[in-house]
């Protein structure tokens, strides 16, 4: 197929903008974290007076940032494992077996999705009080209570995904295992989880973002002990003295882990999206 | 390979679920499997097993408190009675007809927000959807840095929210912005610096911002979309002397239908319900014209303490999703019988 004059011109045209689009952003971003305060306290500029990584030294002792970057992990860390686990059992149900509700089960955990996060935000709250007050377990306001949170925002679509790479993993292998003599739990992890690895580690990432990013239930959920860093970057964003220099570091250092593990991973998200959207 | 070879040589049956359960794929392939009895009764429940850990967080994080919220939705509820709301008054419809009541304070305030949303939805979709489409299109042809390209699209949707929105609050700023400054004192487009995070604009800074950041997630579903498009196709329709616009209409589009259906259900049910991009662009007070619905009864919850009436206003909010939503597999249901 030959490429028209007209279609050339727009096609680099078009492309151009959006890239002009996505990447000024990113620019500033990364730039403004490079500048010394006088810089971006004043008028914008393109270009940094010159170049400095104390921004990056400073976050560490003028925001409480480390105790929000080791909450952010414990948190992200702990929710994704967890997700990951529940995820995996929950699909080889889904895959391997049928048996009454399965379709049903399916469709629920999928529909949770569609309610507003502002309908049981403070339902969950006060639920979570409950429990303290009843068993003294501590989950309004501590880690745990957010890990169980955001184990659940990432579940449906992890399950989702799992089922579309199970379905690709061929039976006989399952069936060769068991004829062998193991176990269906034996099965799964070692034959199953090992050969969907990829699609595993996507959903892990997956499940990662949506706990690394998430602020409505932070901001209700965490005291200052727990403070994540959605929340602590915020606030201190709406600070009336703003140390943009030092935001923009604290935002590239929170960002270039998660955008690496995403660029080299989302080619498996993409396979369990589409192998459940066309289901 | 080697893993699953070691694991299929280990040795012997351990645990009491040895034997298979019968598996799916035997019936149907028709091979012969060996099935035993013993701990057939464990079998039957394994599958329930299972999936007991994640229908008991479902149930208790979002189950659970749904139902709760829309208990709460019928009573009037005080700071004080926050820990014991069900000891609050009952209020019957009472919060509903508070809530559907245009001409009331509450009810204008609602209604306002909801057609807000409704604008800001339906703009952020669009323009998401056609950004994406087009990127697609015009990456499809294969040339050098490429991959480089549809690797930096895809970086807004992978930073963390809160970092990519404080940027652009740093960009939107009145006096020291980057957008005030390319447009003011470079271009000149402006006589006057505009404020974009207060008044009118913040509807535009909102959309904008809100495109940047959900449009690489479309990217990312349309290009896989178009990938499992057979490129014999394109090359009939080109034989048959289509051109790029007739190609793009007639075998990319119909082709696509399938994952945009998932895609614009996905898009619209995250950015009618997005919360992130207001509260931590515009801080805790929304501008009136930037007032989305969860900001809205985020807002209005703490601000009076009355959760009744905001669960009230979820409970519609929801309503509206679940008919959207039903409304919309209806339809394409009846388009699918149709073709």
């Amino acid at each position: 197929m030959r490429e028209s004059v007209a279609f050339r011109i727009t096609r680099i045209a078009v492309l151009a903008i959006i890239t002009l689009f996505v990447a000024a952003p990113l620019y500033v971003l990364v730039t403004s974290a490079f500048k010394p305060l006088k810089d971006v306290q004043g008028s914008f500029t393109w270009w940094p007076t010159h170049l400095t990584v104390q921004p990056f030294i400073d976050i560490w002792s003028t925001v409480p940032l480390a105790r929000y970057f080791a909450n952010s992990v414990i948190v992200s860390l702990s929710a994704t494992v967890l997700s990951v686990v529940v995820a995996i059992l929950a699909a080889y149900s889904v895959s391997r077996f049928t048996f009454r509700g399965s379709g049903s089960f399916k469709a629920t955990v999928l529909s949770t999705q569609m309610f507003p996060a502002i309908l049981f935000l403070i339902p969950l709250y006060l639920l979570f009080v409950l429990v303290d007050r009843a068993s003294g377990l501590q989950l309004a306001g501590s880690q745990l209570g957010l890990v169980i949170t955001y184990l659940t925002f990432s579940l449906p679509f992890s399950i989702w995904m799992l089922v579309g790479y199970f379905e690709t993993i061929p039976r006989e292998l399952d069936e060769a295992a068991r004829v062998d003599g193991a176990s269906s739990l034996r099965t799964l992890f070692q034959v199953v989880v090992p050969a969907a690895t990829p699609g595993i580690v996507a959903v892990a990432i997956y499940a990662f973002m949506v706990a690394w990013g998430e602020i409505l239930f932070a901001s209700v959920l965490t005291t200052d002990e727990s403070r994540t860093l959605a929340v602590g970057l915020r606030e201190y964003a709406s600070q009336v003295n703003v140390y943009w220099n030092e935001i923009m570091a604290a935002s590239v250092v929170v960002s270039v882990p998660i955008v690496i593990a995403f660029l080299l991973l989302q080619r498996f998200l993409v396979a369990g999206f589409t192998s459940g959207a066309v289901k | 390979m080697t893993q699953l070879d070691s694991s299929l040589r280990r040795p012997g049956p351990d645990g009491p679920a040895g034997g298979g359960p019968r598996p799916t794929q035997s019936s149907r392939s028709g091979q012969p499997v060996k099935t035993r009895r013993r701990g057939s009764r464990l079998i039957r429940w394994l599958p329930y097993l299972l999936l007991l850990p994640a229908v008991v967080f479902e149930l208790a994080v979002h189950v659970l408190p749904i139902i709760v919220g829309v208990a709460m939705s019928f009573f009037t509820i005080t700071q004080f009675q926050i820990r014991k709301w069900w000891e609050a008054p009952f209020a019957g419809f009472d919060n509903f007809t508070v809530v559907l009541d245009f001409s009331g304070p509450a009810g204008a305030g609602l209604l306002r927000s909801f057609v807000v949303t409704v604008v800001y939805t339906v703009i952020v979709m669009a323009a998401s959807w056609t950004i994406a489409v087009a990127a697609s299109v015009f990456l499809q042809r294969s040339f050098p840095g490429r991959n480089l390209m549809r690797a930096l699209f895809l970086i807004p949707y992978a930073l963390p929210a809160y970092a990519g929105i404080i940027v652009w609050r740093f960009i939107l700023q009145q006096q020291n912005g980057m957008l005030n400054h390319v447009l003011v004192d470079q271009l000149g487009v402006f006589a006057d610096k505009p404020y974009w995070l207060l008044g009118d604009n913040s509807l535009v800074a909102l959309i904008v911002v809100n495109v940047w950041k959900y449009w690489p997630f479309a990217f990312l579903i349309i290009t896989a979309g178009m990938q499992s498009i057979p490129t014999e196709l394109y090359e009939a329709a080109a034989l048959d002397g289509a051109g790029a616009w007739r190609r793009f209409r007639s075998v990319t589009l119909p082709l696509l239908s399938p994952v945009n259906r998932t895609l614009l259900l996905i898009l619209f049910l995250w950015t009618f319900n997005d919360f992130s991009t207001p509260y931590i662009l515009f801080g805790r007070s929304a501008p009136p014209a930037a007032d989305l619905i969860s900001i809205h009864i985020y807002n209005r919850s703490f601000e009076t303490w009355n959760f009744g009436l905001g669960s009230a206003m979820s409970v519609l909010l929801v309503v509206f999703l679940l008919v959207c939503t039903a409304g919309f597999a209806a339809f394409t249901r009846w388009r699918d019988r149709r073709a």
